[in-house]
């Protein structure tokens, strides 16, 4: 019957339906953070100085941001690694791997909304013009995508404790890590685009 | 027939599942639950009530789905059209004598019915004066007593009655006819295959249409009214209810079109993974019938367009609930206006394609069906929906000529949007030259799709006038752009959409709808269509701008008034047509003909399978010999021959 679901479908399948259907959601993504750099590089244009005049006094706090950054492209690393171990076979160094991956994600989170917390009781808020609104929208929305990335990782973590994945038969690690991948290499694309633009 | 079609397909699943077992697993936790295992539901075969019409899965139903909940939108948005048509064939004229109290010192709306000198003066006479009157000044009725007082329509009601038109056909009619219906009915029949590649998904695509429609016609009943921004819903207008008076109405308007988004969204992944990757074997890129072309170019659109929206969406909620100015250029704020501008019809444009395209792709079923030839130029076809839907992401200007522009840009978005009539000519010529000398036989989808042809030549032309930005400077904001708009949407994609749902009735529900019926809606409403349409275009170049204040205060506009209540005769004529397809489609799924398994000859894949088609499509997969359109090949017999008929002879196939 193998041979009849071969048949069944396009002779040729480089990509798996999940596989590819996450590949197609990252073109939708890509164009909705184009929309939200589009109108942030509208904005940026728009004014001489940035952070406008009327918000010369706010620093973003690009040092830890850097650091921050660091970590997330770390995660990216162990999530790759992940991936390789489950296609050796490696079950035990998966889990690992995948923990180690959704913590790095997570303390992304946790120093960022430390961050917004000290820019608020400066005074940056929602309301304090396009330069603060911008800000919070376009890191914003990248957050709540890693939140989205760490949410399905959990669910991969999960699953690999039940002993669900093989060498021959990962493809939820292969499609959690197709997207945690994107999301960390959005981020230094924001990073340098919203702190030293 | 139908048991054995049943067994067989159980037969599959049993074994299949084996098999399946590996992608099962691994994809199961993934917001794309089905993976590669599309036969896993099939296992749910003596499904319930609810699994089976309302949560359901399977393809063919979803599609179905899609294409009630369009009908249905379809006469609320045409509703809209007939209040305000009735408005604007009776526009507010010079107070007459002792008339100063009621409302804005205008002759109330004409009823059918009432008396004249009800209308003369106010003073009631028949039982019929008196309801109206009650209905329109009633404390009871409160609607009317706050849009049209004393009968007669206030602008910010006329506002919000031609957004909602709009939106809602655009939206809520049109893409889930187009793309939400006859993608899902089509796709896995066409390509040969059980169901689409992630049939949750699928599911999830029309609750979230139907949660998004939900949403939008709560709006209605907020107090303010809904939005009245107009369907682009520029800035500042939709920004600040200061402007349109309009305060949660617009906000779920936004909200509303946002959930579409993800609606629209899961569709896409869903067409263009199944697309790519569930084809029948011998099915190839160039053996796709073209409407799997034109809609999967299509999702390509959707995929990437929608998203652009749902980012100035995002943007413009923020701007009414969280206090950001994104769109209002305050002092300290620093907002600007014409981004909203940008990022809409950077989606916008492309959207205007995602109306047109599926429409192109029935109308090239059709024609070589009936004209019983191969369709002219297949490949030039397929480029040419290629070029449009590239041209179409870099024209977005020509909106915007009149926001005001360095001209250069304009010179540039003038000479790419002039450019689109090179593709569209072709694939006008390439339908002429598959009729030409074809022996054509006049069926009524036959019908629509010839007057989809030559409507969307006349919106095609007009469009080449207004892309001069001269001449769109002088005729923005008229009748004119009106008729184009309406000559291209329903002109075009409605006909196709008639045309669509008359040939594939027969697949859809085994039984044929009643052709004098259909070819009485068809007529009626070509010449009602016309009749509506074209004098708008006169009425665009005489300068007569699209707004409810009385155009007739302008002397050069005095000509038109009987034009403008001729349109409105001929649009109440159009609506009121209408009701004769609805009678029609219900009627025919229940009592219709019942009919044959390939009543027009057609030579495509989805005329193979069984009707009424079971669950999983096909008794066998099919493989595929041949490309599409292999009609009246010299030296046949039959002047068919169906895609899955194997080569006996070293013929070309298509590709």
């Amino acid at each position: 019957m193998m041979v009849q679901r071969g048949m069944e479908i396009a002779e040729n399948r480089p990509f798996s339906n999940a596989k590819l259907g996450v590949l197609i959601l990252l073109g939708a993504e890509t164009m909705l953070f184009a929309g939200l750099i589009g109108a942030f590089l509208v904005y940026r244009m728009g004014n001489v100085t940035w952070p406008p005049l009327s918000h010369a006094d706010i620093q973003l706090p690009r040092l830890v941001t850097g650091i921050n950054t660091g970590l997330l492209i770390i995660s990216g690393f162990t999530m790759f690694q992940a991936l390789r171990t489950i296609q050796l076979d490696k079950v035990k160094y998966l889990r690992y791997y995948l923990l180690f991956t959704g913590a790095l994600g997570l303390l992304f989170l946790v120093i960022q909304g430390s961050e917004w917390i000290q820019l608020i009781g400066k005074g940056l808020t929602l309301q304090s013009g396009v330069y603060g609104a911008t800000f919070y929208v376009l890191i914003g929305c990248h957050a709540v995508h890693v939140l989205g990335a760490v949410v399905w990782l959990a669910i991969v973590i999960c699953m690999s404790w039940a002993g669900r994945f093989s060498s021959v038969n990962h493809t939820g690690v292969e499609t959690c890590t197709i997207y945690w991948i994107y999301v960390v290499a959005l981020w230094p694309i924001l990073y340098f685009l919203v702190y030293f633009a | 027939m139908q048991e054995n079609d049943n067994k067989s397909h159980e037969h599959d699943n049993d074994e299949g599942h084996d098999a399946a077992h590996e992608d099962h697993d691994a994809v199961e936790h993934t917001p794309e639950h089905n993976g590669d295992d599309h036969d896993t539901h099939a296992h749910h075969h003596e499904e319930g009530f609810i699994r089976k019409y309302i949560f359901s899965l399977d393809h063919k139903m979803i599609g179905k789905q899609f294409l009630i909940y369009g009908l249905i939108m379809l006469f609320l948005g045409g509703g809209l059209a007939m209040l305000f048509r009735w408005q604007l064939a009776y526009p507010e004229v010079p107070a007459l004598e002792g008339q100063e109290e009621r409302g804005r010192g205008a002759k109330p709306l004409p009823i059918i019915g009432v008396s004249d000198e009800f209308q003369e003066t106010g003073e009631p006479k028949t039982w019929a004066d008196r309801y109206w009157m009650n209905v329109f000044e009633s404390e009871e009725t409160e609607w009317t007593e706050e849009f049209i007082p004393g009968g007669v329509m206030t602008g910010s009601f006329y506002n919000m009655l031609f957004t909602m038109h709009a939106t809602i056909m655009v939206f809520f009619v049109v893409v889930p006819i187009l793309v939400g219906a006859f993608g899902n009915f089509l796709i896995p029949l066409m390509i040969g295959t059980r169901d689409m590649a992630f049939p949750v998904l699928n599911m999830l695509s029309f609750w979230l249409a139907v949660l998004a429609a939900g949403v939008m016609v709560s709006g209605f009943f907020v107090p303010g009214g809904h939005a009245s921004a107009g369907w682009t819903g520029y800035a500042p207008l939709s920004v600040d209810p200061t402007w349109t008076g309009v305060g949660w109405g617009m906000n779920l308007w936004a909200i509303s079109l946002l959930i579409q988004g993800f609606s629209s969204l899961v569709g896409s992944i869903n067409y263009i993974t199944t697309i790519i990757n569930m084809r029948a074997p011998g099915m190839t890129f160039f053996r796709l019938p073209l409407v799997i072309w034109a809609l999967f170019i299509v999702a390509i659109l959707l995929l990437l367009a929608f998203p652009v929206l749902s980012s100035a969406l995002a943007l413009l909620i923020f701007d009414r609930l969280a206090g950001t100015t994104f769109f209002s250029a305050t002092p300290t704020g620093g907002g600007d206006p014409l981004l909203w501008q940008h990022l809409f019809w950077f989606f916008g444009h492309p959207e205007v394609y995602i109306l047109i395209l599926p429409g192109m792709g029935i109308a090239s079923e059709l024609i070589p069906v009936f004209s019983r030839k191969p369709i002219f130029g297949y490949r030039s076809m397929v480029y040419a929906m290629i070029a449009i839907a590239f041209l179409g992401w870099i024209v977005w200007g020509h909106h915007m000529f009149q926001s005001g522009m360095r001209p250069g840009m304009g010179a540039f978005f003038m000479t790419t949007t002039m450019l689109i009539a090179v593709p569209s000519a072709i694939k006008t010529f390439n339908w002429l030259g598959t009729m030409f000398r074809g022996s054509i036989r006049f069926t009524t989808p036959m019908l629509h799709a010839i007057a989809f042809v030559s409507m969307f030549v006349i919106g095609g032309l007009s469009g080449i006038y207004m892309a001069n930005t001269p001449v769109d400077i002088a005729i923005h904001d008229t009748y004119f752009i009106v008729a184009h708009i309406h000559y291209v949407v329903f002109g075009g994609s409605l006909f196709a959409i008639f045309g669509g749902i008359i040939f594939w009735f027969p697949k859809m529900y085994g039984r044929y709808m009643n052709d004098t019926l259909c070819k009485i809606h068809f007529w009626l409403t070509f010449i009602a269509f016309n009749c509506t349409f074209f004098p708008m275009h006169i009425l665009g170049i005489g300068l007569h701008r699209r707004r409810i204040d009385n155009p007739m205060l302008t002397e050069h506009l005095h000509g038109f008034e009987g034009m403008n209540i001729f349109i409105s005769m001929s649009a109440f004529t159009l609506g009121a047509v209408q009701l004769i397809l609805a009678f029609n489609f219900f009627w025919s799924i229940y009592k219709g003909k019942v009919a044959e398994k390939n009543p027009w000859h057609v030579t495509t894949l989805e005329w193979e399978a069984p009707t009424p088609v079971p669950h999983g499509n096909f008794v066998q997969i099919p493989t595929v010999y041949r490309g599409p359109y292999e009609y009246s090949v010299p030296g046949e017999e039959s002047d068919w021959i169906p895609q899955a008929q194997p080569e006996h002879a070293p013929a070309s196939a298509g590709d």
